[in-house]
């Protein structure tokens, strides 16, 4: 599933909305989480999963092909954690 | 860093905002929303949200685990997990700030 066919499946549910609204509802909710986290909070979507943003100090890493050393900026990256029912779910027979 | 969380509401109150609907709908979109990516990678689809992210399910075999505590060996079950890969629209957002 790609974000345009969630789109156009929200659509048929709701013939009362303009697909365009449809489309700003999706992204709404989408930018909401990723600017969320980029403001280092979490987001947490009960059943679903959580959101979270994990830091990474700065570390001298390797060139594994040239063995040469390379300095590795502190970064931050994204994180999820699948929610229980969410897990349950994927595991029913 | 602020120790703050989103949840649904959050979620519903932007689409409010955003979009004019009354609190009650867009709070029903919300769910809508998560219901369909849960339904959709229950069937073992991926979920690919462009300039956020994807969801994939991955199968994992069974193995053999220790429980912690007695030592005992357990069998871990073959079981399916979630495993999400942001986008690098979104990994560079993250680090923008820093």
């Amino acid at each position: 599933m790609i974000k345009s066919e969630l789109i156009q499946i929200i659509a048929e549910e709701n013939p009362h909305l303009y697909q365009s609204d449809v489309e700003r509802i999706v992204g709404t909710i989408f930018e909401e989480i990723t600017s969320a986290l980029v403001r280092g909070e979490r987001v947490e979507l009960r059943g679903f999963g959580a959101f979270s943003v994990k830091h990474r100090d700065a570390r001298i890493g390797r060139n594994p092909r040239t063995g040469e050393s390379v300095e590795v900026e502190e970064k931050r990256v994204p994180f999820f954690k699948t929610g229980k029912l969410l897990r349950e779910r994927l595991n029913d027979a | 860093m602020s120790s703050k969380t989103l949840t649904r509401m959050d979620l519903s109150e932007a689409v409010y905002r955003e979009v004019g609907l009354s609190r009650n709908e867009s709070a029903v979109l919300v769910e809508s929303v998560l219901e369909h990516m849960s339904d959709a990678l229950v069937k073992g689809e991926t979920v690919k949200i462009s300039s956020f992210g994807t969801f994939t399910v991955r199968a994992k075999s069974e193995r053999m685990g220790r429980n912690p505590k007695t030592g005992e060996e357990v069998p871990i079950e073959p079981r399916r997990v979630l495993v999400f890969r942001a986008s690098h629209i979104m990994k560079d957002r993250l680090n923008q700030s820093l």
